[in-house]
Parts: C-alpha cells; sequence; structure tokens
C-alpha cells in the first residue's frame, strides 16, 4: 500500500516538549519514560500536562523501559482527579533514532494514544516524533502541533 | 449503589464517551461480562483474538490485581471499584547487544576508519562482528552486498544458492571470476570473500530456498536479505521473513531500473502491503529475458548492503516503509511512502497465511515453463536442417526481439517478435508450414499455441530454440 493521508495529530506546548527532552537528558544513558496526560476529541490527543515515570527495569536500562501497572493506576487516578486521562506516554532512545522498534510494538497498548519518543545524542536531546497505533500491528507517525496560547 | 468500572480514556469513545460505567455482578468476570454487554465494542480491546486478556491489561479491584485474589472469580460487592490498567514497555532496539565479541590487534587496524567514526566505533564494529546475516542467492544483487557485507565485518554470513557460474554471469555478478565459470556459485563466492576478510565465517547452503527449508535456514540469522529474482521467492522470503520476526532487506533489478526497501513487519509494511498478489505469470521479465545494465546491481546491492549495517547497527532512517527506486537513464532517485495494509494476509490484523504455501502454485509457475505444444507441433534443430536443405517451402519465423536478432540468426528467418504476432498475423497464411523458433523455445512455444487457436494448423515450435541449433547444428551461432 501506498501511503495515504493520515489526520492524526497530539497537540501540546513548547513546555511540554522541554520536559520531556530534559527528562531524557536526565536520565541518560538510561531510558526515560512518563504519561501524557490530556483529552481526546476525535483524533487528536490534547496534551495538558507530562507526568514522569520510573523505568522499573532493573537490568537493559540504556535500551529497555518498563512502566508497571501501579504506576499507571497512580498516574490514572492522579488525571481523574484534574479533570484528564492517560492519553498516550513518552520515552527516550538514548543514541538511537525517535523511532519505534519492534519490541515498542511488541509491548505498546491501545490504538489512538500517542507514543513521544526522543532520541538523545550524547547526552544532548535531539528529534523527537510521537506516533500512534491504528490498530495492533504497526505505529505510524503522528502530527505534532505545537500551541502556545 | 453499585460498582463502578474505570474507562481508560484510550477506550471511552468504544463505551459511548464514559469515563466510568456503573454495573453489578458477584463476580469481577460477571462485570466484565456485563461491560462487554453493554459495549460489545470494547471486547477486541480488552480481549485478543484467542479470548484472553491483552498482555498488557490488567484488572485490578480497588488497589488489588486480581491475578493475586482469584482472578476473575474474584467477588466484588457495592462501592467496589474496578480499574483496567495497562502496562507498558518498550525500548530503543530489537537486537539484543553483542556481548561477550571481542576485536583482536588485528581486526582493529582493519575496521579503523569505523572505529573512530562515533556512530559506528567500537561498540557497533563488536555489533557487525555479533550479527548474523543470511543473502538468499550468490548473483547480481549477492555479489557486492556479501563482498562489502564481508568487508565491513559482519560476522557471519549465510548464503543459499545452487546455481553454477557461466559466462553470461560475470557481465554483474562480480563476486565470480572468469577462472570460476562451471564451478558452484557457492564455493567461487566463499573464496572470494575468505580473499577479502578471512574473520567472516561463512556458511554455505546448497539448495533453492523452499517452503520446506526456509523457516529452518532463517532461524539461525538475525537478517536475511533477498538477492532473487522470482516471484515465487520473494514471497517465500516475505511471508518466512514476517512468520518469524525478521526483518528483509529488499532489492530488485531489471534493464536500467533498480528499487530497494527494508520489509519488517514489527516496524512497517512488508511485500504483500506492497503486491498482495503476483502479476500473471510470464507478464514479468526476468533480467534472463529482458536484460539488465551490468552496473546496475552494483548500486542496488550496496544499496542493501548500507541498510543491513544500518540495521545492525541501529542508527539512521532505515528504509523501513519506504521504497527507494533508482533510474540509471535518467540517474535519479525517488521514493514512494509504503504502508502497513491492516488487511494484509500475511502482517494484517487477521493473517490468512499462517505457515509457508506452496509459492510456485501462488504464483502461477507450472514446474516446466516451456508450453508443452503437442508433439505434433514441434519440430528438432536437426529436422529444421533436414528441411531447409532439402528446400522445402516453408516460414521460419523468428519471434526474438530486434536486439537478439541482431546478435545471431537461422539463415531465411522472418523476424516477428513475440509482441507483435497478434497485431501481424495477417501477414501470415494458415496454408503455409510455419516453424517458429526463439532463443530457448519457450516464447516460440506461446506463439505456436496462440496461433493453434488462430487456425493455424501447419505451425510447429522449434525444440530448444536457437541455443539447440547452435549445440546440434551450427555452432558458429553464438550464444547469448
Amino acid at each position: 500500500m501506498i501511503q495515504g493521508a493520515n489526520n492524526l495529530a497530539i497537540k501540546l506546548k513548547t513546555e511540554h516538549l522541554a520536559q520531556i527532552k530534559q527528562h531524557g537528558e536526565q536520565t541518560y544513558p538510561h531510558e526515560c519514560c512518563g504519561f501524557l496526560l490530556g483529552e481526546r476529541e476525535g483524533s487528536t490527543n490534547y496534551l495538558r500536562e507530562v507526568y514522569g515515570a520510573e523505568n522499573e527495569r532493573q537490568d537493559s536500562r540504556h535500551n529497555r523501559y518498563l512502566i508497571t501497572p501501579e504506576q499507571s493506576k497512580r498516574a490514572d487516578s492522579y488525571a481523574r482527579s484534574r479533570g484528564l486521562g492517560v492519553i498516550g506516554y513518552y520515552h527516550s532512545h538514548p543514541d538511537h533514532p525517535a523511532a519505534p522498534s519492534g519490541y515498542d510494538l511488541d509491548h505498546s497498548c491501545w490504538p489512538g494514544e500517542s507514543y513521544i519518543i526522543v532520541a538523545i545524542e550524547k547526552g544532548k536531546a535531539a528529534a523527537l516524533n510521537s506516533f500512534t497505533k491504528p490498530d495492533y500491528t504497526q505505529f505510524e507517525q503522528e502530527e505534532i502541533l505545537v500551541e502556545d496560547s | 449503589m453499585a460498582i463502578a468500572i474505570l474507562i481508560p480514556t484510550a477506550l471511552r469513545s468504544y463505551a459511548g464517551g464514559k469515563e466510568s460505567v456503573e454495573i453489578s455482578g458477584p463476580t469481577v468476570g460477571a462485570a466484565l461480562l456485563s461491560l462487554l454487554d453493554a459495549h460489545p465494542e470494547l471486547r477486541k480491546h480488552l480481549y485478543n483474538d484467542e479470548g484472553k486478556l491483552r498482555h498488557f491489561v490488567n484488572i485490578y479491584v480497588n488497589d488489588e490485581d486480581i491475578r493475586y485474589s482469584g482472578e476473575t472469580e474474584t467477588s466484588i460487592k457495592d462501592g467496589d471499584t474496578i480499574s483496567i490498567v495497562p502496562s507498558i514497555a518498550g525500548g530503543s532496539t530489537a537486537v539484543e547487544d553483542a556481548q561477550g565479541v571481542e576485536l583482536d590487534r588485528d581486526e582493529i587496524l582493519r575496521y579503523s576508519r569505523h572505529l573512530i567514526m562515533p556512530e559506528v566505533a567500537l561498540e557497533g564494529q563488536k555489533k557487525l562482528k555479533a550479527a548474523r546475516v543470511l543473502c538468499i542467492g550468490a548473483g547480481g544483487l549477492g555479489s557486492p552486498l556479501a563482498m562489502y557485507l564481508a568487508a565491513a565485518g559482519v560476522g557471519r554470513m549465510g548464503i543459499v544458492d545452487f546455481d553454477v557460474v557461466d559466462f553470461t554471469n560475470l557481465q554483474r555478478q562480480i563476486i565470480h571470476s572468469t577462472a570460476n565459470v562451471g564451478r558452484l556459485k557457492l564455493d567461487s563466492a566463499k573464496e572470494r570473500i575468505a580473499e577479502i576478510n578471512p574473520y567472516v565465517q561463512v556458511d554455505t547452503f546448497e539448495a533453492a530456498l523452499s517452503s520446506e527449508n526456509a523457516l529452518e535456514l532463517f532461524a539461525d540469522y538475525d537478517i536475511i536479505v533477498d538477492g532473487t529474482d522470482n516471484f515465487p521467492t520473494r514471497y517465500l522470503v516475505n511471508d518466512a521473513c514476517v512468520l518469524m520476526g525478521k526483518p528483509n532487506v529488499y532489492g530488485s533489478i531489471f534493464r536500467f531500473e533498480g528499487q530497494a526497501t527494508v520489509f519488517y513487519a514489527k516496524e512497517g509494511p512488508c511485500y504483500r502491503c506492497l503486491y498482495p498478489e503476483p502479476p500473471p505469470p510470464g507478464l514479468v521479465p526476468s533480467c534472463a529475458e529482458g536484460g539488465v545494465l551490468g552496473v546496475l546491481p552494483g548500486v542496488i546491492g550496496v544499496i542493501q548492503a548500507i541498510e543491513t549495517v544500518k540495521l545492525i547497527l541501529g542508527k539512521g532512517d532505515s528504509l523501513i516503509g519506504r521504497l527507494l527506486l533508482f533510474d540509471a537513464m535518467k540517474m535519479k532517485f525517488r521514493e514512494l511512502k509504503l504502508r502497513k495494509n491492516p488487511d494484509c494476509p500475511v502482517c494484517g490484523l487477521n493473517p490468512t497465511v499462517t505457515k509457508l504455501i506452496d509459492y510456485q502454485q501462488f504464483c502461477g509457475v507450472t514446474p516446466h515453463e516451456e508450453v508443452s505444444v503437442g508433439s505434433e507441433f514441434e519440430i528438432t534443430p536437426v529436422e529444421l536442417k533436414t528441411k531447409i536443405d532439402r528446400g522445402d517451402d516453408f516460414v521460419l519465423m523468428d519471434v526474438r526481439q530486434p536486439e537478439e536478432y541482431a546478435i545471431c540468426r537461422i539463415p531465411g528467418s522472418r523476424l516477428i517478435p513475440q509482441a507483435t504476432v497478434p497485431e501481424r498475423l495477417h501477414e501470415l497464411s494458415s496454408a503455409d508450414e510455419i516453424v517458429v523458433h526463439c532463443r530457448s523455445g519457450v516464447r516460440s512455444g506461446q506463439v505456436v499455441e496462440f496461433m493453434k487457436q488462430a487456425g493455424f494448423r501447419k505451425v510447429r515450435n522449434l525444440v530448444g530454440g536457437i541455443l539447440r541449433w547452435s549445440d546440434d547444428v551450427d555452432p558458429t551461432v553464438p550464444k547469448y
């Protein structure tokens, strides 16, 4: 199939991107991870708050991350208390491109959620992309719309 | 008071947009059942095709994971809250690191131009050494590919081929030398690789890749590189790679044009997403039929080698999801974005191809390519020679391309290229005796079959074509 138009997008603010990049730089050379809290309308995710998580992997933390259900539950309760929900996740790829791996796909959750990946090269945040799953077989890149007003 | 089931944001559109759903029921299982009764669209997002909870879905009653409290039999009471909680994991690479691999002094010297680049460095060179790459075919694409991967330090390379080097290969298959004509391509390639880099382990498999041996052969390798030139093998390589979760570095060449991409179903589309069905047999000519610029496989094979190295290193933007098109005449590269097809029969949502099939049959290839026109419609070169010498009155019709006619011909033949036969049929008389020939007898067999159906009865196919004419009658006619 030749690629068609896809209208999936995440809307966020500059400060959200800065927070994610900063988290990735802090945990370098290990992977960072966390939640994207916000709202969903149609095919657009609105990011309202970045909520950091602990990488609970004890081994291979330079190329693996794990968020346990306990952390998910805590993030969800927090989001609900603010009238929001978990709309996606972010993590870093230390010295690796900002694109989802086969491992990412195998261990990801529901279609429609946003997955922001930031590449950290030699300790400095580089490319940042967002992906979503139209179904359970693949990731597709989604548009990042920055709206600071 | 009832029990509340909290709906995750991602699933709310399947639950009427609700944040939570009020349910009653004695157990968690019963509560989930009534939730699905009310909102059936939720089912496929909570359960997989086998009816089990998806691996990332966890169910909590208040603060307790039901896995530790009785699974779905866990009893619930009014005021309880059931949460559907995902766990999530990920990471940058599907390939584990090269552990326990070391480079000796000679290797450090050999790979020094890699080692001083941060994108490769010692760590990357160790990954290359730990990598296991399987090349399908040691022909036009396989030659530059295998030579460069060997030089770059890929530690272990498998090569699958069953062919023997012949003179027509030498124009492009640069891993084979003139002195090796007549030898197995595998032996020739293995020796050349050892000359380039003795540190590479080369595994040779003298076999045609088949549905019977593909999975076993692929199992020992991380990356499969397809250097074949026929549709059954392409579909076979693709399906085996999808089933085994391995990347397939793809290249193809024809005349002056080439294509390359990486099919990796875990991260993008597969060959069947691009081409769900094979073309009708015979529609797309092979390089043997249509020719190929000798230098072209150098470009495409080297692109495949680069993509292989990038996959191993885990660096750069891979060709996954992008089809690179190269036109040597225009000297232009173009790129098409490829998208995974959710209905793909092998890597889609509901795959129908779950094991390897008969790819010859799938591609409509009959085991013997020659069209059997029936023995009364055939003539051998020796019989034809006798006819000519006797001065029989008949038409000798050559259905090859004009370029082939310029290379060699049988005296007295009349050129009517195969593609023009239907429109030029009126030039022929069905009352005449007609002998049709081509290079090997395949195309002329198709023409004879076509002419039979058009009412010609005195038409015969020259068995073995001009190649056998050269063997049996006139060795001064060059073979090509």
